[in-house]
């Protein structure tokens, strides 16, 4: 086979060579200041993992708050001491777990963990590519995301406790150090450690962009390119568009906070007396510039875990992904349109509105590719030789929480029916959903699917199942009631309920939905185990565990740098071949020539080769001639 | 095979030239984003607008920087003809004309703040913005800054002919996009300054 063949020439010559050009292999370079993509890759999935646990185990303390608001648990006092007096959580604690959970979710797990480790494996693996065009800014990249990290989580260490304003830090809050405990200490480190993140994301943002676009093998033109390295491929672009604007509203604020200016800051009275002395600002203007960068930042979230779901599922349903075109340009759609939906989360900031019309409709518009994709995926599946795996469970689930968050997306686009929904328990369910859970779920098929690829064993899959049923049940059970709280206009990120007359009645649920989180949550302990062991103790995994067309399963089992031992396959096809009428095999790689595969061959696949074509007839003809003498 | 990668590793200087023109795309969003904050704040209302005439040290620095891209222009033009001790000449007079813009840009707010009373600190935002446009951009010319001198820098040490118009064409490309960036800035706040 053409896979083997490829890895033949060369080997010799790489052996000798090896030792002269590359340094010497220490610990250092190796595991920690690693420049090799596939090192980068597991550093950013393993702090992404870690970050992970860390938000989600805020989740839970705050959601134990929300089920017992008036119980003492003398438990929680001994674990956070001074945030949990009379074992009871302290509100301002409470808007600051809120706060940290959201932060640390969408930009540390989904943008960082997601994109950082998928981009950095798949793009050079999937495209024959040898390394990132800049290993080195690469490297800088994991280390300021870490450092990012670490300052974001330094911040539970001082006196005053972290940022609590909301992941959005919407000025005043953010702007007034002493507008409540958290914007004190805790929003300076918030800040800090955002701009260390975005500078991380901008770096790696432009070396996947720059890689993907000069350094593809030989024929890979970008039609043959996986879906996964278009999704990564436009995520990147995204990034690099809106993340710089995120750093114009927060230098901003920045000067607000700390040299008196007034962008944001508007003349604030209290008790009738001026307080500060700040006039005009517009905390809008802030709401603007956050949310350009902040709704590009969902579709940074949720492209990869499509990305990696097409792949998953197509190899699984041992079926061509359907509308490989369709897929392509719906993400394309949604880059474009992602940057002129931002007003949608401003419907009731006073907006004009005619304008919020305008953003009524392009907001209704992204549901169309978004559509596009969620009937692709199924009719992928449909009729499907489909392979139950661990990996292909979570990308059905991603479809899942897709569509049922997608849904209640087209009612919150909906100016008038926003002013009734924003900021409820609504919007809560509708994110978690749509971009929450489905972009975890298509990190954990990915990260099921690529195991094997990163630390050459297998997963268990009876582990597997177990995790995925328990979260996937778990999640709807978490996330589906909030809609009905939001609906009878229960507001989020309140402390207790059980103050407010009308929304005492729904503490049961509130109680009901903690226990469906404490499930879940404790459902990834299965998954943490299964990790850990199987990168000691699991299968070892055969090269292309999967039967998967895609180049990385054409590398050695044992990393090496440079992926390929010898020379860069060539390829001759896109990836999603399988189930191809009259091959030997259901899957065929794209390495393999299609002179090798006459009898599979189609005229359509042949569109700008006029010399492919006329072979293919001479042969199709031949064929018939030898049919019609027997 | 030695041969080989390092053929490879020559091509990968295109892609990391690359890197250079996608950060000159993520640095024209920053200003992008701050030119947009701008037009939002000062379109919130009549009393928003900057009221003011800018100083005309701006008008000199921005004859100093475009005078610094017609000799960072020659500056390649040598470098391609080989002829370095022109090259180097020109880059010393392109970071000479660099420095002089850094200090007449200082000049400028030494005047705004003693002559004009314009501080930063101030309750109309649109005269804050000014010092934000004008120090971020200082931020991008002090790289700048950086980039040429690490390229006069390794034109001393005559490193191959290669690298030399790599680390080149680095800096002019960045020189040249600070250049536009500060003329995009200029014109849009001459535009908006009554």
């Amino acid at each position: 086979m053409s896979t083997l063949s490829v890895q033949d020439h060369g080997v010799a010559h790489h052996e000798d060579d090896h030792g002269q050009h590359h340094h010497k292999a220490t610990f250092l370079n190796t595991y920690i200041f690693s420049q090799d993509h596939k090192m980068i890759a597991k550093q950013f999935l393993i702090t992404g993992m870690t970050m992970a646990f860390i938000a989600m185990i805020l989740s839970i303390l705050f959601r134990i708050q929300l089920a017992y608001p008036d119980k003492a648990f003398p438990l929680m006092e001994t674990l956070l001491g001074r945030f949990a007096p009379g074992g009871r959580l302290d509100s301002n604690f409470y808007l600051a777990l809120v706060t940290i959970h959201g932060t640390i979710m969408v930009f540390f797990v989904l943008t960082a963990g997601l994109s950082g480790t998928f981009a950095n494996l798949l793009i050079p693996l999937q495209l024959g590519v040898r390394d990132m065009a800049s290993p080195f800014m690469n490297m800088l990249s994991y280390w300021f995301f870490f450092i990012a990290s670490v300052i974001m989580l330094s911040s539970f260490l001082v006196q005053k406790g972290p940022a609590s304003g909301g992941w959005t830090i919407y000025p005043p809050l953010s702007a007034l150090p002493k507008a409540m405990p958290g914007s004190g200490m805790g929003m300076t480190l918030w800040l800090i450690s955002m701009v260390l993140f975005i500078a991380s994301q901008l770096m790696a943002g432009i070396n996947y962009v720059s890689t993907i676009l000069n350094m593809r093998t030989k024929g890979m033109d970008l039609w043959k390119m996986p879906l996964s390295v278009w999704a990564l491929f436009l995520t990147a672009i995204l990034g690099v568009l809106s993340f710089p604007v995120l750093v114009a509203g927060v230098v901003l604020l920045v000067f607000d906070r700390s040299f008196g200016t007034s962008f944001y800051l508007s003349e604030i009275v209290l008790n009738g007396t001026q307080i500060q002395p700040y006039e005009g600002g517009s905390p809008i203007l802030f709401q603007h510039l956050f949310w350009f960068l902040g709704h590009p930042e969902v579709y940074i979230v949720i492209m990869p875990a499509m990305g990696i779901s097409s792949e998953v599922m197509s190899v699984n349903s041992r079926k061509p992904i359907f509308g490989y075109h369709a897929m392509v340009y719906s993400l394309i759609g949604i880059t474009v349109l992602s940057f002129i939906v931002w007003g949608h989360h401003m419907f009731v900031t006073g907006m004009n509105p005619f304008l919020g019309g305008v953003f009524m409709i392009t907001t209704l518009i992204i549901a169309v590719p978004s559509a596009v994709k969620t009937f692709n995926w199924l009719a992928t599946l449909w009729r499907g030789n489909i392979r139950f795996t661990s990996a292909m469970l979570f990308a059905i689930g991603m479809v899942s929480f897709f569509i049922s968050g997608g849904l209640t997306g087209i009612f919150l686009g909906n100016a008038a029916l926003d002013i009734n929904l924003h900021d409820t328990y609504f919007v809560v369910a509708h994110f978690h959903l749509v971009m929450g859970s489905a972009a975890i779920f298509g990190m954990l098929a990915g990260v099921y699917h690529w195991f094997p690829k990163m630390f050459g064993r297998m997963m268990n899959e009876r582990l597997g199942y177990l995790h995925f049923w328990l979260t996937f049940i778990g999640a709807y059970l978490v996330f589906f009631p909030m809609h009905f709280m939001g609906l009878d206009g229960v507001p989020r990120r309140y402390y207790a309920f059980t103050e407010f007359e009308s929304m005492k009645q729904w503490l049961s649920v509130n109680t009901f939905v903690t226990w469906a989180a404490i499930m879940s949550a404790v459902a990834q302990v299965a998954f943490l185990f299964n990790f850990i062991h199987s990168i000691f103790w699991g299968k070892k995994a055969p090269q292309n565990p999967w039967e998967s067309n895609t180049l990385e399963w054409t590398t050695p089992v044992e990393h090496l740098h440079g992926n390929w031992p010898g020379e860069i396959p060539t390829v001759y096809r896109w990836p999603y071949d399988y189930s191809k009428p009259g091959a030997e095999h259901d899957f065929i790689p794209q390495t393999v020539p299609l002179s090798q595969t006459m009898s599979s061959n189609l005229p359509h696949d042949f569109e700008d080769n006029p010399v492919g074509l006329e072979e293919h007839t001479k042969w199709a003809s031949t064929q018939k001639s030898n049919e019609e003498v027997k | 095979m030695m041969a080989k990668i390092e053929q490879e590793d020559r091509l990968n200087l295109a892609p990391k030239k690359f890197n250079m023109w996608i950060f000159i795309f993520t640095s024209f969003m920053f200003f992008a984003a701050l030119t947009s904050g701008f037009i939002v704040y000062a379109g919130g209302s009549s009393a928003h607008g900057m009221n003011m005439k800018l100083p005309d040290a701006f008008m000199y620095s921005t004859a100093v920087i475009i005078l610094s891209s017609i000799t960072m222009f020659m500056a390649s033009q040598a470098a391609r003809r080989l002829q370095f001790a022109k090259q180097r000449l020109f880059l010393w007079l392109t970071i000479f004309l660099g420095i002089a813009f850094f200090a007449i840009q200082l000049y400028a707010w030494y005047y705004l703040v003693t002559k004009m009373g314009v501080y930063f600190s101030n309750p109309n935002a649109s005269q804050s913005f000014i010092y934000v446009f004008t120090g971020m951009h200082l931020l991008h010319i002090f790289a700048g800054l950086l980039l040429l001198a690490n390229t006069l820098w390794r034109s001393y040490r005559s490193i191959e002919q290669v690298k030399n118009l790599y680390s080149m064409q680095m800096s002019s490309i960045f020189w040249h996009f600070v250049d536009i960036i500060w003329i995009y800035l200029y014109v849009f706040l001459l535009l908006n300054q009554q």
